[in-house]
């Protein structure tokens, strides 16, 4: 036991969990913390605003794997982690945020900078603490950095007054005790015999695999049994990567705007084995006619998923790994089928493609040159219209190189998302694949990234428009484009220099290849600013509400 | 359909928050919640019931189970539990109604627990439908003012819901 403050605490205790990195920003009541880590090995990334450092952290997680950490102040510094942390809830992320509160004499009278955060983040936090005396802080931290990173991950946030950093402690860290919280992991083995043989006596069979894939790593098992069975792969936007695009079996991304050789196997499948995802509405189109002739196994580690949105035959609560590891024992080697044919049919029948240019630049040509020129790179997005481009004309072959916001669909996120995992894994070349839109939302971090020298690349499909949005005015309201012209402003590119970033344009097809490889090359974190096609859509898509079935080519 | 729950939780600030902001969230509606401590000062037992299909029903146990206080979630049939719930019920009262009021609280083994020229406060304890039925009795004499606990319920027999 040692006696020390409670901010020394604090850091004592990130040290235990292995914390490397804090992103974040001080303020009043973080005044006893901030300079306790001034005298700390940890090291702290200042952001310019706590939301980028909530994604930061999200990002940061996503790369490597490891529970990300964000800090704020009380009062605004808290409220503007909300959306970050919201973020991470709902796709799933392990993190840790900090905020400052008021002294707790202070609590509940609406003091300066005060917010009551644990009550705001209540629906968005897998958990979260109030700490209200210094020697709660050593088993606070022991379990909140085991809540989220263990069953499904996600966000907890621990909110500590002025006064908990201050006040002194006798410190030592904990045994856990939580006895409400015991996640499931291992697997009910008559389920999982169930499970195979339905597997085994499938004609049809469809594996949909999603994000629990990839923060279980269950990629090799996953690998493993789709060869066995022979069963083609589709993933969600979560699960890119879980599975090799460049293999026979895959078939890309399912939903709103996965492939047509996805939705379609969707709906022909006899049996449907989803792993790790939660068939969200932009999965499944209309849940009533989502795989009408299919039997469902559902593999997932929260038991509240199972039945949440769709009736399931054959449910397996367990990590994905287990699963999977489990279910390899009980399958054997299943030939080449007649409908392995039919979706290879169809996977030669309707491949993703786009209309070519010669004199304007195509987004989805951009996104083409990033995977040729770049095949191993982390590939980070914002969100709409570039995030769909990134996901479907860039090969992913690797479970943690596509990181982007799921469920919440965060504009904003992807660039300090990038700065995040290219702090966590500085050796990868990261590239946030943007829209004008979306990165003016945290183009700030520009300062971030310069003066922290985290040199990530962006690469903007500048289309002067708020494409996707756009994109449904044009199909759904009679090309009335209310709000959604952005016109090109900023330039990009004097933007980029203003904060001492590099900063690149290409406004013809043949320049595009040249701006990537110039633009990766150098150390300094880099703005390609892509002047593509306004009205380029895409493609294809299922209307929101309507059946996988009915999914449309658009025409640009 | 009506169900009931209990719900077995730490007593730690902000619990009932916590339960009663997943209801709203999720959509799920509360008919009636009561709360007090156990045996184990550390813990408390919720009796919650819902009106809710047998799939929302599911939701709502799993969603409860996966907040880190919540400690054991059981459903509870209401052929093998006991349920009681405790009304007190002021009603106005003169000398010549109170031997009919007086007679009905016999009736329903309640009690008069204030007695003023004006009124009287019954108690009453019993299932969901007995205190419905006193309560429609007596407003023929008119209720001032009536209060209700909301259901508590257990499991008969040996078998029990613990942490």
């Amino acid at each position: 036991m040692a006696k020390m403050t409670g901010a020394q605490a604090i850091l004592e205790s990130l040290k235990r969990e292995g914390v490397d990195v804090i992103f974040g920003l001080p303020g009043g009541v973080l005044l006893p913390l901030y300079d306790a880590i001034y005298s700390s090995e940890v090291r702290h990334i200042l952001v310019r605003h706590e939301q980028a450092a909530a994604h930061a952290a999200d990002g940061y997680a996503r790369a490597t794997g490891k529970v990300g950490v964000c800090l704020a102040t009380s009062g605004p510094g808290a409220t503007n982690l909300v959306t970050g942390i919201a973020n991470a809830y709902m796709d799933s992320v392990p993190m840790v945020a900090m905020t400052g509160q008021v002294n707790t004499n202070l609590i509940g009278r609406d003091a300066f900078q005060e917010a009551d955060i644990t009550g705001i983040t209540l629906p968005i936090t897998k958990h979260n603490y109030l700490v209200r005396k210094a020697s709660e802080l050593p088993r606070v931290f022991r379990e909140a950095f085991h809540i989220a990173r263990t069953g499904r991950p996600g966000p907890v946030l621990i909110d500590l007054p002025r006064d908990v950093t201050v006040e002194e402690l006798e410190y030592s860290y904990p045994e856990l005790h939580l006895p409400g919280y015991n996640p499931s992991t291992k697997v009910h083995q008559l389920q999982i015999k169930r499970a195979a043989e339905a597997l085994m006596s499938a004609e049809r069979p469809v594996i949909y695999a999603g994000g629990g894939v990839r923060y279980a790593n269950a990629h090799q098992e996953l690998f493993e049994l789709a060869l066995k069975l022979n069963a083609p792969v589709t993933t969600t936007l979560m699960g890119v990567g879980v599975f090799p695009e460049d293999h026979p079996l895959s078939l890309g991304m399912l939903g709103m705007h996965g492939t047509k050789y996805a939705n379609y196997s969707i709906q022909g499948a006899d049996l449907i084995l989803a792993v790790g995802a939660r068939f969200d509405d932009r999965v499944t189109g209309k849940i009533a006619s989502f795989a009408p002739r299919a039997k469902i196994i559902h593999i997932d580690v929260d038991p509240a998923e199972i039945g949440k949105n769709v009736r399931v035959d054959i449910p397996v609560v367990g990590d994905a790994r287990n699963a999977l590891a489990e279910l390899n024992k009980f399958v054997t080697q299943k030939p080449w089928s007649a409908w392995n044919e039919r979706v290879s049919t169809w996977k030669c029948d309707y491949p993703l493609c786009y209309q070519k240019d010669e004199s304007v630049i195509k987004p989805q040509l951009v996104v083409e040159k990033l995977c040729e020129v770049c095949p191993d790179a982390i590939i980070v997005t914002e969100v709409g219209q570039n995030q769909m481009w990134a996901a479907q004309f860039f090969t992913h072959k690797d479970p943690s190189r596509f990181i982007s916001s799921g469920g919440l669909g965060t504009m904003g996120y992807g660039f300090p998302a990038a700065i995040g995992a290219k702090v966590g894994r500085p050796d990868c070349q990261v590239i946030d694949v943007a829209g004008d839109g979306s990165f003016q939302m945290n183009i700030q971090e520009l300062a971030t990234a310069v003066i922290n020298d985290i040199p990530v690349k962006v690469a903007v499909l500048n289309n002067g428009v708020l494409g996707m949005v756009r994109q449904w005015q044009t199909l759904f309201f009679g090309e009335r484009y209310s709000h959604t012209t952005l016109g090109q402003v900023p330039d990009f590119v004097k933007v980029a220099e203003a904060y001492g970033a590099l900063g690149l344009r290409a406004t013809k097809p043949s320049e595009v290849e040249d701006v990537i490889r110039e633009g990766l090359a150098s150390d300094k974190p880099t703005v390609m600013d892509f002047i593509v096609a306004k009205d380029e859509k895409v493609s294809p898509m299922v209307p929101a509400g309507a059946s996988l079935s009915e999914i449309l080519e658009l025409e640009s | 359909m009506k169900h009931t729950i209990a719900v077995i939780v730490e007593n730690k600030p902000g619990v009932l928050t916590r339960i009663s902001g997943l209801f709203s969230r999720r959509g799920f509606n509360i008919d009636s919640l009561s709360v007090g401590a156990t045996d184990n000062p550390d813990y408390s037992r919720m009796t919650i019931t819902v009106n809710c299909d047998e799939e929302t029903l599911e939701q709502v146990i799993k969603q409860l189970s996966k907040l880190i206080n919540v400690i054991r979630v059981s459903q509870l049939e209401p052929k093998e539990s006991v349920e009681r719930e405790l009304a007190i019920i002021k009603v106005s009262a003169n000398r010549e109604n109170r031997p009919e009021i007086m007679q009905l609280v016999s009736i329903f083994r309640a009690k008069i627990i204030d007695v003023s020229p004006r009124s009287v406060i019954i108690e009453v304890t019993g299932d969901e439908e007995k205190v419905d039925a006193i309560e429609r009795l007596l407003r023929q004499f008119g209720i001032k003012e009536l209060a209700r606990t909301g259901k508590v319920s257990m499991v008969r027999g040996t078998k029990v819901v613990q942490p």
